[in-house]
C-alpha cells in the first residue's frame, strides 16, 4: 500500500505544480499512515528521476518510453495502467493540469473509479480521511471521504505549499512499460503560441479587469472611465473575451495573460481558479461584487459589496476630486 | 455524419445557492436553470459540423423532467432529435455514473462525433466526457479550440495552458471536449421553437440503462468555504465606502 504521485514534465521541464501535488501527496500518506512514491514518464528523463528522488519520498518509478516522448492520452493511460497494477498504491495524486484532465479520468475509468477532481484541502474527520473539491466555480465546497481500494485525486493549483527537495537520493526503479505504438491513436503536434501580443498585461503597474457582471458590451465605459481615471490597463475574465466584447490578448487568467500589478480591481469578476491563477501575484487586490460570497473575496485585499454600475461611478469621481 | 452533443442542464449563474438542511445539495426551490454554458457551444460547434458534412445532430441529456426545457431549446436552434436519459438523480452523482448513462444510451447510436462541454458548470468535474469516450472504446481530445474534419479523421486545435496551443489529429469516432467561445453562439429563432415542437425526443428511463446508480463517489456534505483571508470590506452607501477605498489605495497602495 502506498500513495503515488505522478508528477508531470513537458520537454524535460516540470510543472510546478507537480510538487504542490506531492505535497499533498505526502500529507495523504502521513495521514493513511502509508509511504509516498513518485512516478516519471517520458522520454530519456533520467536527469528528471534523479531530481524526483531529492524529495522525501520512498523512490521514483522512472518509466521511460520512446512512445512517451510526446504526450498523448493513450500512451500516457497505458503506461500508468501498467505501474498502478504492478505496484498497487492506494491513492493516484496528480496536478491537476490541462494533461491531466485529458488522460486521468481515462485512467481511472480503467479501474471502474471516478477521479476526485481538482481537490483544493485534506480533512481528517474522526480518524477519516476526506477530500474537499469545489463546486459551482469555487462557491460552494464538498467533502468526498477517501474510501474504496484504490483511489485517483487530482490537486488544484495554488492550493498545496510545494514540497522542497529534501537532499536525498532515494532510489530510482526503472519500470517497463509494454506500449504498443500502433494503439496510440492521436497524433499531436508540436506546440505553439500565437502570435506576439500587442498588449503587454504583465507590465502594468495597475489593472482594472471586467467580469461578466457588466452583463452588456454597451456598458464597457463604466469601468473604462475607472482605468482612465487610474491610468490603468482594461483587461477581463474569459467570458468578456469569448464573447468578443474585448480582444483575446486582454484575457487574464489560466489560458490568457498572468499579471502582477501593483494594484489589480477585479470587477464584476467572480473570481474561479482558472482566472485566480492569472492574477494572484497582484500586490494588492480590490474586488467589486454584488454578491458577498463571491470566491474573488477570498484573494482581495479590499472589497466592497455592491452593484458596480453604482459603485465605479462612485469610485471614478473620488479619485477625479482627490487628484484634483 | 452523426454527430451527438452532450447538454446538461444547471442552476442558473444567477441563483442563490443555499445549502439544504442535510447538507447533500441545494434548496431547489431557490433555483432556476439553464444550460451548460459550454455545452451551448458545444452545440453550436455540432450545427456548424452538420451543415459542413450533413447528416444530423442528436441532443443527449440526462436530468429530471425539468431538463425537457434545456433539450428543447438545444432542438430549437437546430438540433435534429433528442435523447433524454430521465433521472430523478441522487444529489451530485459521480462523473463514471453519468458518463455510465450516456454511454449505454448511446452506443446504439454508433456515433461518429460526441461533443460535450469541456465542464459543467454546477459539478465542475471535467470528466465526463473522457470517461465516456473511454467506456465507449473513442479516441479523444479535450479543451478543443477549433474543429476541423478530415474524411474518417478529424484535426483540432487544443488549449494548453499560458497561451500555449497544439494540433491533434485523430481518427473517428471521436469524443471532443469543447472550450467556451470557440463560435458564436447562434439565438433560436421563432421558426425554430415552432419546429422543436415536432421533434423527436426519445426518453429512456435511467433505471433501463443497466447501471448500478447508486455507487461511486459521494458527497458527505456541502457547505459555504470558509474563509481564510482577513479581507477589509467597505460598506455602506458606494459614495462613502468609495471614499474609504480611495483613501487606501492612496495612502497604503499608493496608486493615486
Ligand atoms: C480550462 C478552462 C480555462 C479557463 N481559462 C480562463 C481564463 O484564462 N480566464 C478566466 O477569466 N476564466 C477562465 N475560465 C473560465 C472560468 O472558469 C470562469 O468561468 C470565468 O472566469 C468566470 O468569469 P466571470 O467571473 O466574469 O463570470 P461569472 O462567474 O459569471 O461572475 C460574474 C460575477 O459578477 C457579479 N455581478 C453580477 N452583476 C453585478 C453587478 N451589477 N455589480 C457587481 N457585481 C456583479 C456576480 O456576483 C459574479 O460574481 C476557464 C475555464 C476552464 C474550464
Ligand atoms: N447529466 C448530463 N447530461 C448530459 N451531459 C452531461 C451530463 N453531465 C455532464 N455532461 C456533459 O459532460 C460535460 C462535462 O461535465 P463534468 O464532467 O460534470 O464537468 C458537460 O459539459 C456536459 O456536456
Amino acid at each position: 500500500m502506498s500513495v503515488l504521485v505522478v508528477l508531470e514534465q513537458r520537454g524535460g521541464k516540470w510543472n510546478r505544480t507537480s510538487f504542490e501535488a506531492l505535497a499533498a501527496g505526502q500529507k495523504i500518506g502521513q495521514a493513511l499512515a502509508t509511504p509516498v512514491t513518485a512516478a516519471v514518464l517520458g522520454s530519456n528523463i533520467d536527469s528528471l528521476a534523479t531530481e524526483a528522488a531529492a524529495f522525501d519520498i520512498q523512490k521514483v518509478f522512472a518509466i521511460d518510453d520512446a512512445a512517451l516522448e510526446q504526450y498523448t492520452p493513450d500512451g500516457y493511460a497505458a503506461a500508468l495502467e501498467q505501474l498502478i497494477q504492478a505496484s498497487t498504491p492506494k491513492v493516484v495524486v496528480f496536478p491537476h493540469t490541462y494533461q491531466v484532465r485529458d488522460y486521468a479520468p481515462k485512467l481511472a475509468t480503467r479501474f471502474r473509479k471516478s477521479l476526485v477532481s481538482d481537490v483544493v484541502d485534506l480533512k481528517t474527520v474522526s480518524g477519516g480521511l476526506s477530500y474537499v473539491r469545489q463546486l459551482f466555480q469555487g462557491k460552494l465546497n464538498a467533502d468526498i471521504p477517501a474510501e474504496g481500494d484504490l483511489q485517483f485525486v487530482s490537486i488544484q493549483a495554488g492550493a498545496f505549499r510545494a514540497a522542497e527537495p529534501a537532499s536525498a537520493t532515494n532510489p530510482i526503479e526503472q519500470f517497463r512499460v509494454k506500449l504498443d505504438p500502433s494503439a496510440i491513436r492521436s497524433k499531436p503536434e508540436a506546440p505553439y503560441r500565437e502570435a506576439q501580443r500587442s498588449v503587454d498585461l504583465g507590465a502594468a503597474p495597475v489593472i482594472v479587469s471586467v467580469g461578466r457582471g457588466i452583463k452588456e458590451k454597451e456598458n464597457l465605459p463604466v469601468v473604462e472611465a475607472l482605468a482612465n481615471a487610474l491610468g490603468a490597463e482594461l483587461a477581463a475574465s474569459r467570458p468578456i473575451c469569448d464573447n468578443g466584447w474585448l480582444p483575446m490578448e486582454r484575457q487574464v487568467g489560466s489560458s490568457g495573460q498572468t499579471v502582477s500589478p501593483k494594484v489589480y480591481f477585479a470587477v464584476g469578476i467572480s473570481g474561479a481558479i482558472q482566472h485566480l491563477v492569472g492574477m494572484k501575484g497582484s500586490k494588492t487586490v480590490v474586488a467589486i461584487n454584488k454578491d458577498e460570497n463571491a470566491p474573488i473575496f477570498e484573494t482581495a485585499d479590499y472589497g466592497i459589496v455592491g452593484d458596480l454600475f453604482e459603485v465605479v461611478p462612485a469610485l471614478v469621481e473620488e479619485i477625479q476630486k482627490t487628484k484634483a | 455524419m452523426k454527430i451527438i452533443v452532450s447538454v446538461k442542464q444547471v442552476p442558473a449563474r444567477d441563483s442563490s445557492l443555499r445549502v439544504d438542511a442535510q447538507g447533500k445539495w441545494l434548496e431547489e426551490a431557490d433555483l432556476t436553470y439553464e444550460m451548460n454554458e459550454p455545452d451551448a457551444y458545444a452545440l453550436e460547434e455540432a450545427l456548424q459540423l452538420k451543415e459542413k458534412l450533413g447528416g444530423e445532430v442528436v441532443v443527449l441529456c440526462a436530468g429530471p423532467q425539468r431538463a425537457a426545457q434545456t433539450i428543447r431549446e438545444a432542438l430549437a436552434k437546430g438540433a435534429d432529435r433528442a435523447i433524454h436519459i430521465e433521472w430523478e438523480e441522487r444529489a451530485a452523482p459521480d462523473a463514471l455514473t453519468t458518463a455510465q448513462l450516456l454511454a449505454n444510451a448511446v452506443k446504439p447510436e454508433s456515433p461518429d462525433f460526441i461533443l460535450t462541454g469541456l465542464q459543467s458548470d454546477d459539478l465542475g468535474y471535467g470528466q465526463t466526457g473522457v470517461v465516456l469516450a473511454e467506456l465507449l472504446g473513442f479516441a479523444h481530445a479535450t479543451i478543443v479550440m477549433e474543429v476541423e474534419p478530415q474524411g474518417d479523421a478529424v484535426r483540432v486545435k487544443r488549449e494548453l495552458e499560458d497561451g500555449w496551443f497544439q494540433h491533434v489529429s485523430l481518427p473517428l469516432p471521436v469524443v471532443l471536449t469543447i472550450q467556451s467561445g470557440i463560435k458564436k453562439l447562434r439565438y433560436a429563432t421563432l421558426m425554430g421553437i415552432k419546429k422543436a415542437k415536432t421533434k423527436e425526443v426519445k426518453t429512456i428511463p435511467a433505471s433501463q440503462l443497466g447501471i448500478d446508480l447508486n455507487s461511486g463517489l459521494v458527497m458527505e456534505r456541502i457547505y459555504l468555504p470558509t474563509r481564510s483571508k482577513k479581507t477589509q470590506i467597505f460598506s455602506g452607501e458606494p459614495k462613502q465606502a468609495a471614499h474609504q477605498l480611495v483613501e487606501k489605495l492612496k495612502f497604503e497602495a499608493r496608486v493615486i
